[in-house]
C-alpha cells in the first residue's frame, strides 16, 4: 500500500525529524539546567522566526511521517484500502497538522 | 487456516524391528476449512519430514494430498510449515525439528490451500510475473552473443540469487505478505534485481517500474524472514534492499 512516493515521502521526514528530534533534546536539557521558567522560555520563543521554523518543520514532518505510518499499520491489521485508507491518510496528517500548528503558533505568535 | 480441534488415527500397519514412534500432526482439509489428525509414525534414526508425510501416505491414509518431486532439495515441490516454520521437507531432518516427541506438519502459509498439504502456488508465481520476472533480452538471435564477465559486478550481484528453487518458504516466511497480501513478496523482488544487474536485460527502468507500485518492495518492512529462512540460504532481503536504493536513485532522477 506504499507507492514510491509515500515511500520517500516517509524517508524524507524521517531524515528531517533526526536532527530536529536531537535539537528538541538538546533544547530541553538546556532549559532543565539552566532552570528557566515558562516564562521564561516563552519570552524566548514569542516572535522567534528561527524557533517557529524549528518547531514548524518538526510538525510537518511528523504529520506526513506518523500519517504514512498509521496507514500502513491499518491496512495490514484491517485490510483496509481505496478511498477510505487515502481519507484516513489525509485526515491524520490534517489533524497533526493542525493540532501541531497551534501549539506552535501558541508559543512563537507574539 | 482455521483450527477446529483434533482427530486420531492409529497407525494400523504392523512395524517390525522399531517400536519407537512420534506423534504427527498433520493438517487435513480443503480451502479455509479442515483440522489437524495425529498419526503415530516409526522413529528412524534417519528420516525426512517428507518421508514421515510419504509414510504416512503410504501405509496410513492413501487419501493425504501432498507435493513432492525431486525429493534431493532441487526443485522447491515440498515446502511445507514444519512445527509453525516454513521449510523444505525433503532436506529437513525430523531429530532437528522434533519437539518432545511431536511434529505438527501444515500446508505453506499465506496461501490458499488445495487441500491437505498441497498449497495453490497460483497467487505466488503470478507475482512473478507481476514483479517483471519474465526475461526480455536486448539483443535478437541475429545479433552476436553478449559477452559477459563473471567479475563484472552486476554479474556478482545477480549470481547471488540465481539459485532460487520457487519453494515460495520466504513468501510463507514474510509477515509482511500475511498483512498485505497484494504484496509481490520476497521470491518476485528478488527475481526483479536478479534481472536488474543483468547487463542482458537493457531496459532496467521497466524492471523497476514493475517494483513500483503500491504492491512493490517499498512495503517490505525489512524484518528479515525471507533471509532467515532461505533453505538455499539465499539473501531476498539484501535484494529488496537493492530494489530500494535504486529506486530511491531514480525517485532523484538518477539513473536507478
Amino acid at each position: 500500500m506504499l507507492g514510491i512516493r509515500l515511500y520517500m515521502a516517509q524517508r524524507l521526514s524521517a531524515m528531517m525529524m533526526g536532527p530536529l528530534v536531537l535539537g528538541h533534546l538538546a533544547v530541553m536539557i538546556y532549559a532543565i539546567q539552566g532552570g528557566l521558567s515558562s516564562a521564561e522560555i516563552l519570552g524566548r520563543t514569542k516572535g522567534s522566526i528561527p524557533w517557529f521554523l524549528f518547531y514548524g518543520a518538526f510538525v510537518l514532518a511528523v504529520s506526513v511521517h506518523a500519517a504514512i505510518g498509521l496507514r500502513v499499520i491499518l491496512h495490514e491489521v484491517t485490510g483496509l484500502k481505496g478511498r477510505l485508507l487515502e481519507a484516513f491518510t489525509w485526515a491524520v496528517m490534517l489533524g497533526l497538522t493542525v493540532m501541531g500548528a497551534r501549539a506552535v503558533l501558541a508559543v512563537t505568535l507574539l | 487456516m482455521r483450527y477446529t480441534g483434533f482427530r486420531k488415527r492409529a497407525n494400523r500397519c504392523a512395524v517390525s524391528g522399531n517400536d519407537k514412534t512420534m506423534e504427527v500432526s498433520v493438517w487435513r482439509g480443503s480451502g479455509g476449512q479442515g483440522a489437524y489428525e495425529i498419526f503415530q509414525v516409526p522413529a528412524q534414526d534417519n528420516q525426512t519430514v517428507l518421508d514421515v508425510v510419504s509414510y504416512i501416505q503410504q501405509e496410513i491414509d492413501p487419501s493425504l494430498t501432498y507435493r513432492y518431486a525431486c525429493r534431493v532439495g532441487m526443485c522447491g515441490s515440498c515446502a511445507m510449515m514444519v512445527n509453525g516454520q516454513p521449510r523444505w521437507t525433503c532436506r529437513t531432518h525430523v531429530k532437528k525439528v522434533l519437539t518432545a516427541g511431536r511434529l505438527t506438519v501444515a500446508p505453506l502459509r499465506n496461501l490458499p490451500v488445495i487441500r491437505d498439504l498441497a498449497a495453490d502456488m497460483d497467487p505466488f508465481f503470478e507475482k512473478w510475473v507481476k514483479a517483471g520476472g519474465v526475461h526480455k533480452p536486448g539483443r535478437s538471435r541475429d545479433d552476436a552473443i553478449q559477452q559477459v564477465s563473471p567479475e563484472d559486478p552486476g554479474r556478482v550481484e545477480a549470481n547471488k540469487a540465481i539459485e532460487c528453487i520457487n519453494c515460495a518458504v520466504c513468501y510463507a516466511a514474510c509477515d509482511t505478505v500475511a498483512g498485505s497480501p497484494d504484496y509481490l513478496g520476497p521470491a518476485a523482488l528478488q527475481r526483479a534485481w536478479t534481472l536488474y544487474n543483468d547487463v542482458k536485460v537493457t531496459d532496467r527502468a521497466a524492471v523497476l517500474a514493475s517494483v513500483t507500485g503500491p504492491e512493490g518492495c517499498t512495503n517490505c518492512h525489512s524484518q528479515g524472514s525471507c533471509t532467515r529462512f532461505c533453505p538455499n540460504e539465499l539473501d531476498p532481503l539484501g535484494s529488496v534492499a537493492g530494489l530500494k536504493r535504486a529506486l530511491a536513485r531514480s525517485f532523484f532522477g538518477g539513473k536507478g
